[in-house]
């Protein structure tokens, strides 16, 4: 057995047992990083120094015997959790020349864990995006192939640079934020488990905001079980963060082994759309099947207002990312370019620091909020949002989570769905939902596609009710038994 | 007399409202941990927060809330319990999120009403139409360099208290009288501190003229007004330009104008169509702000005395006069020094003391009433002396200014130059003899008619007594003598 094959509770367990050092485990991934990433791109900056300092400390702390199971574990960071001291850019060459002052919070509690730092993971620029094509540092391959087939394929997005560095194995898990499911989408794409915890249960102090009432932190790893044990150190109320919720963490591996029995499972009508890849919806009635089996009760729902969950998604996101990102000037950090006056320094700064993307959901998002477009546009989308947070309220008076797909598709080649950004977008129809109403959900991989590319089922739940949502991914991982690996990975 | 002024159409009428911004009296700023005093290098108190760094939050300063529901309260206002904050979002250099938080929607406090005095004594009252929170600017200034501008972020951020009135103004004496009243108010509230030379208070004027019986026609607002004085000055001259654009046929357009305070004069700044579209939304970073009524309570039960109900208790416990009450409520610190020196004394004769002599002493020295010419204490101790007759109130004033040169205490004073009183009848006796034996021919006079001369010998008796003697014992020993 490589040393790759070990999660990170494997780890954990042979880090306490002494079998191996942090730094013997630090220096395997950093060299990983260093033969695979120039092929991936999973990494916009490596920190393999950083890294080494942090696993020495880390063994340090497991000889002294006050060690948490992340310590010593070698992970990705999102580049869009700020990190004192090293770069951050948001994938964004507006921030090309930024290094923070100051720690995210969760980065930093990471970091009290005695987690160890590998890298700043690549991303859709600003986390806008669903196949990290719109990183201003190139695109991440995922390292999953077609079977036969050697076509780049995308990793999903927006956290694409995180899910192919775990699923590459050059790290052993990863920070992801979601938004509109930037970390269920890319845990699809590339055969791993990843939660978007409730809205508010993660701070997003020092996370660089793209859609504030809308992002949520959360882990991305190669089980349900190393996803509770990062959210674990992830999660907690933070003074920083008013949005932050002020209720205690329970211990999520716990609710790992409660199995699904006597739970109602809810399958809503509305993510039955046409069109829909048959694939997909033989897994979804797999997992279906697999839940009946644990003794869960299946219950037919409906959540009437999820065809409009899009439209709503991609008016209120744009609006609040058109000002979060307002502040990318020129006049205090990052990347200036100089003008003749004032309006001219911000033209040429921002038309020469952001990608198109960008610009198009900044143009979208200062269009719906204008005035004479704000009712039409924002305000219906903010009444409809209600309208789908009670629809998920309504549903959960009769469940305990809801199954659905994660996504419309398996990973897609690199240039597909590239002519018209609405293709993109859709790629975000079963994830937006949940996103909407700020409830956790978890993408957990399921099964093969027939080109032999991994698929993930999405399991929702109540509000601070992740503990459930563990328990039911935890029960599909089981019952799915996904052991295949992608081709490109550190062996 | 309603304030008018004359066209060559006729009679136009003056309408007014003020948008005064009063920054908040806190130890740090509205959003962050930031220090909110004034003053300090420049970028000396800015926070990531305030620079608007990526991935900083707004955390709401619960003191600068409790500041401004005391204001709102202040203003006989209702407290909003659901307030929100929203973005007002445009590009400046010193706006470093691109947004400025406001309150747009749901401000903090509604509508209210204050009650200014006017010269002839007319009280009017002028209504509030709310008070919400906003975070302020950084300061840009382009003369610092030849070819760049320079920013100074310490007051990005500070918390304003912005108070809208109703157009109710009809004057700039009234203008005057408003943002006086504001400023006083806020001040004995302790929850700005009026500065308007630093600006921490500052208005903007929307000024409007009509005919009589007219509705309101197009207003232009002019911007950061930064003195009582200009204020009432931009709305007459601007009051008079747009009388001038309508009676040459013309039409006053809805714009943003500044006051050049140098010229005398307003200029327009931008017009409606280059107005911002200010794209205001739910600030996402920040949950609504929900107050309970305990903690508004509990404020209001600890809310100083206001001005107006001070002047009216002044007039009922001390029975002094309404105006002379409205000199000495004009502050906190003058109000407190009266009522130090009034408490338990003749109410009417301290404010007769204060609003003569010791203005007049404190304004001669330069002092001011926190560092008075003469304490409190003092004083009081030579109304006392007064009171029980040790000394009479003329000698009283040379003691009082013996005190502001020497701050000696008044009995030292006394004690030291022998100046009490004398009420010994004996000895008022033999210095009434004595006088009026060495005026023989002026008894005479006196006897034969001419009655003024009374007075010449009391004031002979008390020159005799160096001014010590006791006035109505003195008066009475005459009259006895005289027969």
């Amino acid at each position: 057995m490589s040393i790759f094959d070990l999660t990170i509770a494997g780890a954990a367990k042979e880090l306490a047992a002494r079998k191996v050092s942090a730094v013997e485990l630090v220096t395997a991934y950093n060299g990983a990083v260093e033969a695979l990433n120039p092929r991936l791109n999973a990494y916009i900056t490596v920190t393999p120094e950083l890294a080494l300092a942090q696993a020495k400390q880390a063994d340090a702390r497991i000889a002294a015997g006050n060690a948490t199971p992340l310590t010593g574990i070698p992970l990705a960071m999102k580049d869009l959790f700020c990190t004192e001291g090293v770069r951050t850019t948001a994938a964004s060459k507006i921030l090309e020349p930024f290094v923070p002052q100051y720690e995210s919070t969760v980065s930093a509690q990471l970091k009290a864990a005695g987690a160890v730092m590998l890298g700043k993971a690549n991303l859709d620029e600003f986390a806008m995006g669903s196949s990290n094509i719109t990183s201003g540092y190139g695109p991440v391959e995922n390292p999953w192939k077609r079977a036969g087939a050697d076509a780049k394929l995308v990793p999903g997005g927006s956290s694409g640079g995180s899910a192919a560095a775990v699923a590459a194995r050059i790290a052993l898990g990863a920070t992801g934020t979601d938004t509109g499911g930037s970390i269920r989408q890319p845990a699809a794409f590339t055969g791993l488990a990843g939660i978007k915890p409730t809205y508010g249960r993660c701070s997003r102090y020092g996370i660089i905001a793209f859609a504030s009432s809308l992002d949520q932190a959360g882990p991305m790893a190669r089980n349900v079980e190393d996803c509770a044990l990062m959210l674990n150190a992830m999660a907690g109320f933070d003074v920083k963060d008013s949005t932050s919720a002020e209720r205690a963490v329970p211990d999520f591996c716990a609710a790992l082994n409660r199995g699904v029995k006597g739970l109602r499972i809810g399958i809503p009508a509305e993510y039955r759309m046409d069109g829909t890849n048959p694939e997909i919806v033989a897994l979804w009635e797999k997992g279906i099947s697999w839940l009946r089996a644990q003794g869960a009760e299946i219950v037919d729902i409906s959540l009437p207002h999820t065809k409009y969950g899009l439209a709503v998604y991609y008016i209120v996101a744009p609006a609040e990312a058109s000002s979060n990102l307002a502040r990318y000037d020129g006049v205090r950090f990052g990347a200036r370019v100089d003008g003749v006056d004032l309006i001219d320094m911000y033209e040429r700064t921002r038309a020469a620091g952001f990608g198109a993307e960008v610009k198009r959901r900044i143009m979208i998002g200062t269009y719906v909020l204008s005035h004479g477009y704000y009712d039409a546009y924002y305000l219906k989308a903010q009444k409809v949002r209600n309208l789908m947070l009670r629809d998920f309220t309504q549903a959960f008076a009769k469940v305990d989570a809801i199954l659905t797909p994660t996504a419309p598709s398996a990973a897609f080649g690199l240039g597909e769905k590239m002519d018209d950004p609405v293709t993109m977008y859709l790629n975000d129809v079963f994830t937006v939902p949940a996103s909407l109403a700020g409830v956790p959900a978890m993408s957990v991989p399921a099964g093969l596609s027939a080109e032999g590319l991994p698929l993930g089922l999405q399991i929702i739940g109540r509000h601070f009710d992740e503990e459930t949502v563990f328990a039911v991914s935890a029960a599909i991982e089981k019952a799915a038994g996904f052991t295949a690996l992608p081709e490109v990975r550190a062996k | 007399m309603a304030y008018t002024l004359e066209g060559r159409t006729g009679t136009w009428e003056v309408v007014c409202g003020l948008e005064i911004h009063a920054q908040v009296i806190s130890e740090s700023k509205l959003f962050s941990g930031a220090s909110a005093t004034y003053g300090g290098a420049p970028n000396a108190h800015v926070s990531f927060v305030d620079a608007g760094f990526p991935g900083m939050l707004p955390v709401i300063n619960k003191e600068c809330v409790a500041q401004a529901v005391r204001t709102g309260l202040g203003l006989k206002a209702q407290i909003n319990l659901f307030s929100r904050f929203d973005r007002k979002n445009y590009f400046y250099a010193d706006l470093p999120n691109g947004y400025q938080i406001s309150q747009f929607a749901h401000p903090i406090v509604g509508t209210g009403q204050v009650e200014i005095e006017l010269q002839d004594g007319t009280i009017k009252h002028i209504g509030i139409t709310r008070l919400h929170l906003e975070q302020d600017a950084g300061k840009s200034m382009h003369d610092q360099h030849a070819s760049k501008s320079v920013i100074d972020l310490n007051r990005a951020g500070v918390a304003l208290m912005e108070i809208v009135s109703e157009p109710d103004i009809r004057s700039p004496e009234e203008a005057g009288a408003y943002l006086r009243k504001i400023r006083q108010i806020v001040r004995y509230l302790g929850t700005c501190d009026g500065n308007m030379e630093e600006g921490s208070m500052r208005a903007d004027v929307n000024v409007s003229v009509r005919k009589a019986g007219e509705e309101f026609r197009t207003r232009c607002e002019i911007k950061n007004v930064n003195s009582v004085r200009f204020v009432m000055h931009a709305v007459e001259t601007e009051a008079i330009r747009q009388i001038e654009v309508w009676e040459s046929g013309g039409e006053v357009v809805q714009e943003t104008r500044l006051y050049d305070p140098s010229k005398g004069e307003t200029r327009s700044m931008r017009s409606k169509e280059d107005a911002h579209d200010y794209r205001y939304f739910p600030e996402p970073d920040l949950l609504p702000l929900v107050l309970e009524q305990e903690w508004v309570d509990a404020l209001a039960a600890k809310l100083p005395e206001l001005p107006d109900e001070k002047r009216r208790r002044f007039c009922e416990q001390y029975g002094i006069p309404f105006y002379d009450a409205g000199v000495l409520v004009a502050d906190q610190a003058t109000a407190d020094f009266y009522e130090t020196v009034a408490k338990g004394r003749d109410g009417k004769l301290a404010a007769n003391w204060i609003s003569g002599d010791f203005f007049a002493a404190m304004n001669r020295t330069g002092k001011s009433i926190e560092n008075p010419p003469v304490s409190a204490a003092d004083l009081g101790a030579l109304l006392d002396l007064i009171a029980d007759k040790t000394i009479n109130g003329r000698i009283a004033k040379d003691v009082f200014e013996e005190m502001v040169e020497t701050g000696k205490a008044p009995g030292a004073i006394v004690e030291e130059k022998g100046l009490r009183q004398v009420t010994d009848t004996g000895a008022i006796d033999a210095a009434v003899t004595k006088v009026l034996a060495d005026n023989a021919d002026k008894v005479a006079e006196y006897k034969s008619g001419k009655d003024k001369l009374f007075g010449f010998f009391v004031g002979q008796v008390m020159k005799a007594m160096q001014g010590k003697g006791n006035p109505a014992l003195v008066n009475e020993a005459v009259k006895k003598q005289l027969g």
